[in-house]
């Protein structure tokens, strides 16, 4: 369970530990390392509550849609007007608060993936939410999370205390498992107390380091690793490239310092952020409103993601996934209730964009599930399939995904093979 | 023995640390006595949060049988010094209904919310919705007691607080137990509201009863009830005018159809929205009593098990859960009434019998003796309990018919429970280390916030486990760069007594009173090779240490 120690405390590095190693010494002794090789990154963005994937991705051209939305549905597109819908292909349309993406999308580096969802039938957010992050819908039992099963999976021989991380106050249950992961709430507070001193922190890593026979051993070595690692970017100093600029706020901050990681070259394999407030049983709205405000900070921060990475984004893959979507339906407060399928946005480097992956399973009554539900055409889990074949290269999807028959054939195509 | 009387200075610590190998605590006594005393402290570290200063020599005085015997029964055990520790806490004490009218906001103020968000448009933060929620709130405030997060606040004081003080450790140790084999999710919707009675008048009085008795409570509780959806599973043929007319009645209210009275008779209008419901089956809670609460994953049984069981169970549901006293009901007029065969019983049309019936079935099922009694051994002897233990306490349960203490008894007074390989064997969860640090510290604690939202960074978020699995009780869960690094800076903080709302009394505490187990040669030689440093920072150091974190 406990990943191989990966750097040795060698001359450059005890230097580096008690902070009187000039900067480019420090580069040099982590390159000299091999931690410095640039590697493939997934970053997975859970939006929690639920987002109404119908007005994400508008089926504006649909008269159903219209007829059962009539006071939220987006406006048919007017030419790049802010008050309509933004046109993706003539038929679908990108609600006008995520306009920062627009020119990802006609760059070719972001896609969509309508009528996502997991094929477990609960409207329950916290059962769909386990489900989803556990990889195995409808088994409550299962202790680890996809994510982590990929790290089981295929495990690196030069795996950095920073494959797996998450920016979070605690571990999400993606990363929960064998593999090591790292939560942090920030980059900022991943450090002993200052307070303490040098020789208090000299003090726990001899305690951990000696301590060769406990399963705490190596966990203690990757937490001083950690720390260590970490000092080399600077977070107070770190300024967004190409003058990107992300949102005040939690989740603005958390890619933003997904950024600083996947830059900082500390081995980033799968960075996890989370961004809550879909649950718009009232005031959804359409152009403006409750989504409207959330998917405003859920473009502006993607945007400045893209920007500040820059040639990086060649390496990184953004997907965003909700437990389920919304009625097709909207409801008597301007809302949508719980529904199925929703919507999956796919960013950066090989990502096949510009276009609206998946089945279009239609809204006419007949095509609904459970008659009232935009129906899941696309199983989550082919969709992580194919980001973890394609973009990092799993081998062993059936492990990731126990209980699921993973094939090529199934996935949606939203990455060049 | 007077070592928690001692002055120590930092110096007299590290020359204490740099004692060859042994118990510290044990060095002045006669050699026969050390392995008694290493008994206690190992009993002390699993039959309580911890030892505090003074416990070892309490417990010698006692005798470490009659000890124990004492903890399986813990209404003997005077516990008048807890209680002044909990009277700040204001919503411990009330009934649900006490605690939906004085801290569930009325149905007014939520709609004035979402009028509110609505109209703030897409420019606001959540900091500004944060802001207006107060000030709208604050209108309301002659309307209610308190905000609706208190009720959870105060429940996470009072565990805490109770793992610190109450000398009922062993009754704490298990209602800890139960509550996280029977976890119930204070985040899914009314949850909040529903725990502090199912904690007190569900679990904690049953904890030491009849398995089944347990079992039965927790099913027709409002808590588990609705965090398990059982509430909302009916016949699928049921007819929905049906279905609400019955609920109606069982409310004390006439169906809806307006007319005088109405507004204080119906449920509020948002629950309104979410009670036109659909019929259907609702499998979540057959599907986790046997799962989670009884036969265990491995138990035998099948998804059609899952199904009749989930039959059998239509119509268990909640009356006045959004109006005044959320109670237990069954609805006959949701109920299947079909024959059904689980886990090869034809259980024959009874209604509520049938699933009373079958949880007396699951409660006395050979794997149901199994399944608990592993996980006790678990809790309580190594994260792989010894198979011939766990056979006995199982052994134990079925002869008893589920008598818990016995259960227990079997456990903890067995030859494997005192042998010393799995003495430090367990790896502590974030509350067992948080308390343990703290007891052990001897430090007073005045509010026991700032050490709940300690164990929210450490990934134990007090009653807020969302999956029915509850925390796990394993060193894997537990064992993470993230978790040790605030376990570190925990111990640094409570030793520099800068935890909020805790007080230390003294800064220089002994080694051998914060590791009575004793210290490995290399932490010890680490301690020493750092002697210069001040108590505060030593303290810390040993509450960070590896050994620390075992119990």
């Amino acid at each position: 369970m406990v990943s191989r120690r990966f750097f040795l405390k060698s001359s450059g590095l005890a230097l580096v530990a008690f902070g009187v190693a000039p900067r480019a010494l420090v580069r040099s002794v982590y390159a000299a390392e091999g931690s410095g090789r640039r590697r493939k990154t997934l970053v997975v963005v859970f939006q929690r509550g639920a987002m109404d994937g119908l007005n994400v991705v508008a089926p504006y051209a649909d008269p159903v849609y219209r007829r059962l939305r009539p006071t939220i549905a987006l406006p048919a597109p007017r030419g790049g007007a802010r008050e309509a819908a933004l046109d993706l292909d003539g038929y679908f349309g990108l609600h006008p608060s995520l306009e920062p993406l627009v020119p990802l999308w006609k760059d070719g580096a972001l896609a969509a993936v309508q009528a996502v969802g997991s094929p477990d039938p609960t409207r329950s957010h916290f059962d769909a939410q386990d489900f989803m992050e556990s990889g195995t819908p409808g088994v409550k039992a299962t202790e680890d999370g996809w994510i982590n099963r990929h790290l089981q999976c295929a495990s690196s021989p030069e795996a950095t205390p920073f494959r797996a991380v998450s920016l979070t106050p605690t571990l999400p249950r993606s990363l929960a498992g064998r593999a090591p992961a790292v939560a942090m709430s920030s980059i900022r507070e991943f450090d002993l107390r200052p307070s303490a001193g040098a020789r208090v922190a000299s003090g726990f890593e001899g305690m951990y380091e000696g301590a060769v026979k406990d399963v705490l051993h190596g966990t203690g070595q990757e937490t001083f690793d950690a720390i260590q690692f970490l000092k080399k970017s600077d977070p107070s100093r770190y300024a967004p490239a190409a003058g990107a600029e992300y949102p005040r706020g939690r989740y603005g901050d958390s890619l933003k310092q997904v950024a600083q990681l996947i830059k900082a070259d500390v081995g980033v394999e799968v960075a996890f952020t989370e961004i809550g407030g879909w649950d718009h049983h009232a005031a959804e709205g359409g152009v403006q409103g409750q989504l409207a405000q959330r998917l405003r900070e859920l473009g502006l921060a993607l945007g400045a993601f893209h920007r500040d990475l820059g040639t990086r984004m060649q390496d990184v893959v953004v997907v965003t996934l909700t437990e389920f979507g919304r009625t097709v339906h909207e409801n008597g407060n301007r809302g949508t209730d719980h529904g199925h399928a929703s919507v999956s946005l796919v960013m950066g480097g090989g990502v096949r964009g510009g276009k609206v992956h998946g089945r279009w399973p239609g809204l006419e009554e007949r095509n609904l599930y459970e008659a009232r539900d935009l129906a899941v055409t696309t199983d989550f889990r082919d969709l992580l399939g194919e980001l973890l074949t394609r973009h990092l290269g799993d081998r062993d999807l059936a492990k990731v995904f126990p209980g699921h028959a993973v094939s090529a054939s199934k996935f949606p195509g939203v990455m060049r093979a | 023995m007077t070592t928690r009387f001692r002055r120590a200075t930092g110096l007299l610590l590290a020359a204490a640390l740099a004692a060859p190998a042994g118990l510290a605590a044990a060095r002045s006594r006669p050699v026969a006595s050390a392995d008694e005393d290493a008994r206690i402290v190992h009993a002390l570290s699993r039959l309580t949060f911890g030892p505090r200063p003074g416990d070892v020599e309490a417990v010698r005085e006692a005798g470490l049988d009659k000890w124990i015997e004492r903890q399986l029964h813990p209404e003997r055990i005077p516990d008048a010094g807890l209680a002044p520790h909990l009277a700040s806490l204001p919503t411990l004490n009330l009934s649900t209904a006490e605690i939906l009218r004085g801290y569930d906001p009325p149905p007014a103020l939520k709609k004035e919310i979402q009028k509110r968000r609505a109209e703030m448009g897409e420019t606001a933060t959540d900091e500004d919705m944060r802001k207006a929620r107060r000030e709208l709130a604050a209108q309301y405030k002659d309307q209610m007691a308190g905000p609706p997060r208190q009720v959870v606040e105060d429940l996470q004081q009072a565990k805490l607080l109770r793992a610190v003080y109450s000398e009922r450790q062993l009754d704490e140790v298990l209602v800890d137990f139960w509550m996280n084999h029977f976890n119930v999710f204070a985040g899914k919707g009314q949850d909040r509201y529903l725990l502090t009675a199912y904690e007190r008048d569900v679990v904690r009085p049953r904890a030491w009863g009849r398995f089944e008795d347990l079992l039965r409570a927790t099913a027709q509780s409002p808590a588990m009830l609705f965090y398990l959806d059982n509430w909302l599973s009916t016949d699928p043929n049921a007819n929905v005018d049906d279905l609400r007319r019955a609920m109606a009645e069982e409310n004390g209210m006439r169906p809806r159809r307006g007319g005088a009275g109405r507004r204080r008779m119906q449920p509020a209008p948002a629950s309104a929205a979410k009670g036109k419901r659909k019929a259907g089956l609702n499998e979540n809670y057959a599907r986790e009593i046997m799962e989670l609460h009884t036969l265990g994953v491995d138990g035998g049984y099948t998804q059609k098990d899952v199904t009749e069981l989930a039959r059998c169970l239509t119509g268990w549901t909640i009356a006045g859960l959004r109006q005044s006293d959320p109670r237990f009901v069954f609805l006959d007029a949701a109920h299947d009434h079909g024959d059904k065969v689980v886990l090869g019983h034809r259980v024959k049309s009874s209604g509520i019998r049938e699933g009373e019936e079958m949880i007396h079935v699951l409660a006395t099922h050979p794997a149901t003796a199994r399944f608990i009694s592993y996980k006790l051994a678990r809790r309580f002897v190594a994260d792989e309990p010894p198979a011939s233990l766990v056979d006995r306490a199982a052994a134990t349960f079925r002869k008893t018919d589920g008598d818990i203490r016995e259960v227990v008894r079997t456990i903890v007074t067995s030859p494997e429970f005192s042998a010393p390989e799995y003495r430090q064997a367990k790896v502590k969860t974030p509350f067992e280390f948080v308390v343990s640090a703290v007891r052990a510290s001897g430090a007073e604690v005045r509010d026991a916030g700032a050490m709940a939202q300690r164990l929210a960074q450490m990934g134990m978020p007090l009653y807020q486990q969302q999956p029915p699995t509850g925390y796990k009780d394993t060193a894997d869960a537990w064992v993470s760069t993230s978790g040790l690094l605030a376990r570190l800076n925990f111990a640094l903080d409570l030793a520099g007594g800068r935890l909020r709302g805790v007080n230390l009394a003294s800064r220089d505490i002994p080694a051998e009173q914060l590791v009575p187990a004793g210290l490995s040669d290399t932490t010890r030689r680490t301690l020493a090779s750092e002697s210069g440093l001040d108590a505060a920072r030593m303290a810390g150091l040993v509450l960070g240490s590896p050994e620390f974190q075992r119990r």
